[in-house]
């Protein structure tokens, strides 16, 4: 006769363990599950975040450790939301998020909609499209510093070909201007895929009949699009841009190996500028502060935007 | 409307909720603004405010 292997297992636990399994409740052995999980979380998210806002009302320095620690108040909140360098930082940020997030998902929509209808080299398209999502942004950064090199950047020479501008006569990461811009064209370039993706299966979630039975009611191409299309894939949309948006509040790899944070601190974002104050400067009660002040936002933007998608859902 | 301010009276989720995203909302938007520093400066205690407000209100009846 065949021993199935949880027959092996049971046979393989001893006795006096069997017996005390057995006389569990099923929630007493979920616990006894699901508490390493929770042990986890405690000891590497709740815990270090409840020790950051007691940090953020001290002096404390992390290079300093010998030193008293002294409790400051709001000192620390004062400091920051009085900083004009540290609004400007906010800015930066503000500007990077809102045209990523823009051109991310009208590209990446538009190409979706391409590659769902199906054409000859549809899986080879998709596969070029999703290829610079798939690089380290070590190498996007790099390899984006040489396409933007005003003497031998092939981004120039096309920029000089479509409008006949001398190419070395602009530098993309090297002006106050133009910095802004090159950051948002790169994280565009590298994350459009992924956006792209997600929509794709928006758009091959939603069943035909439902495009036939709006055929058959002589509901135009743009009538579909607009009542059938948008709708059902917006959930789907909506979740894109959570996902992008939170990367991108905390974008840091991808813009310090493009431009530093430079020229000045043009395109500092809030995680440069928090790695700074933290690990350059060594002020880590005001990096915690800082850290605190960017976490309640992003908390407070993720509830309303969940609320949101559940809503959608829900229509 | 008047439904609404009538799910604010009574203490219901969906109007509270609205209400604290529109504070979060606009701290958020006096964060990044560019125009009003004094906007800056406040932004963070509206934030806060929408923020532990959205997490009371979603425990309200529905």
């Amino acid at each position: 006769m065949k021993v199935s292997p949880l027959e092996k297992a049971a046979e393989a636990t001893p006795q006096k363990l069997g017996r005390s399994i057995r006389g569990l409740s099923d929630r007493a052995i979920a616990w006894i599950f699901v508490t390493p999980t929770i042990l986890l979380l405690l000891a590497i998210n709740i815990f270090p975040l409840i020790w950051t806002i007691r940090l953020s009302f001290t002096n404390y320095r992390a290079n300093r450790p010998n030193a008293d620690i002294k409790f400051i108040g709001l000192r620390n909140y004062e400091r920051i939301l009085t900083d004009s360098d540290i609004w400007q930082t906010m800015q930066a940020t503000a500007h990077f998020l809102f045209w990523t997030l823009l051109l991310q998902v009208v590209i990446g929509f538009a190409l979706a909609w391409l590659i769902n209808r199906k054409f000859k080299g549809t899986g080879l398209w998709t596969t070029i499209i999703v290829l610079p999502m798939m690089l380290s942004p070590a190498v996007v950064g790099n390899f984006w510093t040489f396409l933007y090199q005003p003497q031998i950047g092939l981004f120039n020479y096309l920029i000089s070909f479509l409008t006949t501008i001398d190419p070395s006569s602009f530098t993309m990461i090297g002006e106050v201007s133009l910095a802004p811009w090159a950051i948002v064209i790169v994280d565009t370039w590298m994350w459009t895929p992924f956006v792209m993706l997600i929509c794709l299966a928006g758009l091959r979630s939603i069943p035909d009949y439902i495009y036939e039975a709006a055929e058959c009611d002589r509901a135009s191409s743009w009538r579909q699009f607009w009542t059938i299309t948008i709708p059902m894939v917006l959930p789907f949309l909506m979740l894109a841009v959570l996902f992008r948006g939170i990367e991108n509040f905390k974008m840091f790899d991808l813009v310090v190996l493009l431009t530093g944070g430079g020229p000045g601190s043009t395109t500092e974002l809030t995680s440069i500028n928090l790695k700074r104050e933290a690990f350059e400067k060594w002020r880590t009660g005001y990096a915690s502060a800082y850290a605190v002040i960017l976490f309640v936002t992003i908390f407070g933007l993720a509830s309303i935007y969940v609320k949101a998608l559940n809503k959608v859902k829900d229509r | 409307m008047t439904r609404f301010f009538k799910d604010l009276y009574h203490m219901r989720r969906g109007a509270w909720e609205m209400v604290a995203s529109i504070i979060i909302a606009v701290g958020v938007v006096m964060l990044m603004q560019p125009y009003l520093f004094w906007a800056y400066t406040w932004s963070f205690l509206v934030t806060l405010v929408g923020t532990v407000m959205f997490i009371i209100v979603s425990h309200f009846p529905k």
